[in-house]
């Protein structure tokens, strides 16, 4: 105990960069995977290829390769200047960390978009074809609202696993719940408790996702 | 499966399809020389900072690192298949009293970071050399969501087939082991390879522990003064080499599941959720 | 018959690249010898039995810093002053250069690495303070650090600690250089950079993505003296950081063998030979620190 309230300076900010690092590549990330998904179903197939491409690699890449890509690289590339980026350093890292989170999450959501989409009756995209839909609105309207019931489960286990991976951003000069442990041990305090304490963190907000999703499963949960 | 969300395009269509398909190759090969140009223009393509590749004892010290994150991967593998295995069958058990704690120890496992398990391993239960808190954290984490998609496997195969087990005779434990588990696993096999690429590239996290593992290597070798500190172009190879890896591990996923297609014996399921599982896990 | 072709493309790859390579390293660089003595005793030291019964030493050290502690990717040998204070106490202890097993170990697991028995003692910039003497015991300090800023050469504007508001500071996450930083306020919060290691602070200040590194002058004066053209420290240390040998806490006998061994080439030279030959190359001098036992 005494190592967590001695370092509430430490824990406080810490868990609230994790939830916001979370909360906007959750968004960004659901938004990015749609269409990556929408992609890899389209008619055109280069718009396929580049979606199956896009999955591939970014799946098979370690998370600490792609922050590292966006920390240290792109700069590099000098399509923004990293000096007026956002501001400020920290606004560039924490930018840097949100694309980084987006980019490979929306991968993961895709496929499980994509599965989604999969389990939805082939009537209805026909019967939706058959009444004249575009591909867009049968998209829009018909088969990602009903894929939607499918995706909870999954979609809850890749959120879990965005949070979890917002911890890597500590290398990358995001301070959060990740840069934790690296502060107490020049502190000088026992790591093995004040990594406890981060654990006990985590499962504390990842229950309340895994209550979501089971009662959302149970709500919409039809007999087939 | 998704053809059957558009019609087959007419001529027209394709014609308008291979003008997309020029255009799409067109903007990312620009792309490409884009990138290729900028790090060029910044010196990361200057000898300087690739001679540490011609070092005889940076290579063997690289392979070394490679072949340390293949065993841990190896181990790591072998054991959460084992773990994922066994509490599934807790998770479906009828008794109570081994269906709880079997399904506490997932969800644990589950929501705890794979850092904070290997650091607790290392530093809190000390088990010695860093190898074995990788593996253990590797097969507990992996472990925990191999059991899932096992349960969801066996979960997902049609009732009429332990039903038709129990009437010839079966008893639980021949039901589970000769008739669920051998389909479940089967139809199951690209969900359990995603997995295991997962696996391979958490084993990245044991640099922390200093396991001497590849990406470790790497960012010692990028931070070398002598060689230019060529952390870009490092990290260049071994992206390189963590994305050959993960592919073999995928093709050879894509390869049984196509063998399984053509194996008459195997069940087509109607959803397949242990595929959403993994899709999820990262 | 793809998988045999691939294999076969593997070992090719393999041979190719094994038989293209150079021997030795860019850069060697001579040591000191130091004399092993014989027939040591350490009495109630269980380390001590320890290494005894192994007949050999784990030194924990670090293997990033230059002119301290220093891993020569080509050849493996270890370079640096705390490598030579490592060797210096090994040799006295009855354990010459081929009897050690050097470690490298980062400083967030050095704590624990002393408390699991990983290393027998460890050398490598560790600032002796009052809560990891909760945790491990330190002889020394054998040397005295100070916090200081390395900048840019032609970069007149950043004088020392009070001269950083609006400037870009980088360390490595979670570091003491950096929690100071913070506390004192010396730059804004959005102006602080923590990354990985020390040398990708270097690297992005080279860059010119920030202006200042800041860390303790010894770590600096290493990055200093490979760059001597583009880099410089400030010189205008903050803080004092006495560096202590880490030891296993609960044993005295060994911590007062170390104090008595790190007393004597204080006073007989040893100790200054050791700094010439490797912080001392860039020409600064340092201190002789005094002995604080406990």
């Amino acid at each position: 105990m005494d190592v967590l309230l001695d370092n509430l300076d430490l824990y406080g900010p810490g868990f609230l960069n994790t939830v916001e690092l979370f909360l906007i590549s959750a968004v960004g990330s659901l938004v990015l995977g749609t269409i990556l998904a929408m992609l890899r179903v389209a008619p055109v197939p280069v718009m396929r290829a580049m979606g199956a491409a896009y999955v591939t690699i970014v799946r098979n890449t370690p998370l600490t390769l792609v922050f590292f890509f966006f920390a240290f690289a792109f700069p590099l590339l000098k399509i923004v200047d990293a000096e007026t980026f956002g501001g400020s350093a920290s606004g560039y890292y924490f930018t840097a960390a949100l694309a980084a989170l987006i980019l490979y999450t929306a991968a993961f959501v895709c496929e499980v978009v994509r599965s989604g989409i999969n389990t939805v009756p082939v009537g209805q995209a026909e019967a939706s074809r058959a009444l004249g839909l575009t591909f867009g609105q049968m998209l829009a309207s018909v088969v990602l609202p009903q894929a939607t019931r499918a995706v909870v489960p999954p979609m809850m286990s890749t959120m879990i696993a965005l949070l979890k991976n917002t911890t890597i951003a500590a290398g990358f000069s995001v301070f959060q719940a990740g840069s934790i442990s690296a502060n107490l041990a020049e502190r000088g305090e026992n790591q093995l408790i004040g990594l406890l304490w981060v654990a006990a963190f985590f499962v504390v907000l990842v229950i309340p996702m895994t209550l979501l999703q089971r009662s959302l499963e149970k709500r919409w949960s039809i007999a087939r | 499966m998704s053809s059957v969300l558009f019609d087959v395009p007419g001529p027209r269509a394709r014609l308008r399809h291979r003008l997309y398909a020029v255009l799409g190759v067109a903007v990312l090969v620009a792309l490409i020389a884009f990138v290729v140009y900028r790090f060029a223009e910044s010196g990361q393509f200057d000898s300087q900072k690739w001679t540490w590749i011609q070092y005889e004892k940076v290579q063997i010290d690289l392979l070394d690192a490679l072949l340390n994150t293949i065993k841990a991967f190896a181990a790591g593998a072998v054991l959460a298949l084992l773990f994922g295995a066994i509490f599934a069958a807790g998770q479906l058990s009828d008794h109570k009293v081994i269906r709880v704690p079997s399904m506490v120890v997932v969800e644990l496992f589950r929501a705890v970071p794979l850092v904070v398990l290997i650091f607790v391993f290392h530093y809190g239960v000390s088990l010695g050399a860093p190898f074995y808190s990788v593996v253990l954290g590797l097969t507990l984490y992996n472990g925990s969501v191999l059991a899932e998609v096992f349960r969801a496997g066996v979960l997902s195969l049609p009732r009429g087939q332990s039903e038709a087990a129990y009437a010839v005779g079966m008893r639980k434990t021949q039901v589970m082991n000769y008739v669920l588990l051998p389909q479940a696993v089967r139809a199951m096999l690209p969900a359990i390879i995603s997995q295991l690429v997962v696996l391979l590239k958490d084993t990245a996290l044991g640099f922390l522990i200093t396991y001497e593992e590849l990406l470790r290597y790497a960012r010692y070798v990028g931070s070398i003064f002598e060689f230019g500190r060529p952390l870009v172009p490092v990290t260049i190879v071994v992206a390189a080499m963590y994305i050959a890896m993960c592919l073999l591990l995928t093709w050879l996923a894509t390869y049984l599941e196509k063998r399984n297609r053509r194996d008459k014996k195997v069940i087509e399921l109607a959803q397949k959720p242990a595929e959403d599982v993994v899709a999820a896990a990262v | 018959m793809r998988v045999r072709t691939l294999a076969v493309a593997l070992l090719a790859g393999g041979l190719a690249l094994t038989a293209c390579g150079k021997e030795g390293g860019p850069g060697d660089t001579g040591s000191p010898s130091q004399q092993v003595a014989a027939d040591v005793k350490v009495d109630g030291s269980p380390t001590f039995d320890k290494i005894k019964a192994r007949g050999r030493v784990v030194i924990g050290v670090k293997e990033d810093q230059p002119g301290l502690g220093y891993k020569d990717p080509t050849s493996g040998k270890f370079t640096g002053f705390d490598i030579e204070i490592a060797k210096l106490v090994a040799a006295k202890l009855g354990y010459g250069d081929d009897k050690i097993d050097f470690k490298a170990i980062p400083s967030a697991g050095r704590e624990q690495a002393l408390i699991n028995g990983d290393v027998d003692y460890y050398v490598g910039t560790y600032t002796i303070n009052a809560k990891r003497k909760e945790q491990v015991a330190f002889a020394g300090p054998y040397f005295t650090a100070g916090q200081d800023l390395l900048v840019k050469k032609d970069d007149n504007s950043i004088t020392g600690k009070d001269a950083l508001k609006g400037k870009k500071v980088c360390s490595v996450t979670g570091s003491t250089p950096i929690q100071k930083v913070k506390s004192e306020g010396l730059t804004e919060p959005e102006n602080i950079v923590e990354l990985q290691n020390y040398s990708q602070c270097v690297e992005q200040l080279e860059q010119g993505a920030v202006n200042a590194v800041t860390t303790d002058d010894a770590i600096l004066k290493g990055y200093a003296s490979q760059s001597p053209t583009t880099l410089k420290v400030v010189g205008k240390p903050f803080s004092n950081e006495p560096y202590g040998i880490g030891l296993p806490k609960d044993d005295k006998a060994l911590r007062d063998k170390v104090n008595d061994i790190l007393q004597a080439a204080l006073d007989g030279g040893d100790w200054q030979k050791a700094y010439e030959a490797t912080l001392g190359k860039s020409g600064s001098t340092a201190e002789k620190p005094v002995l604080d036992r406990y």
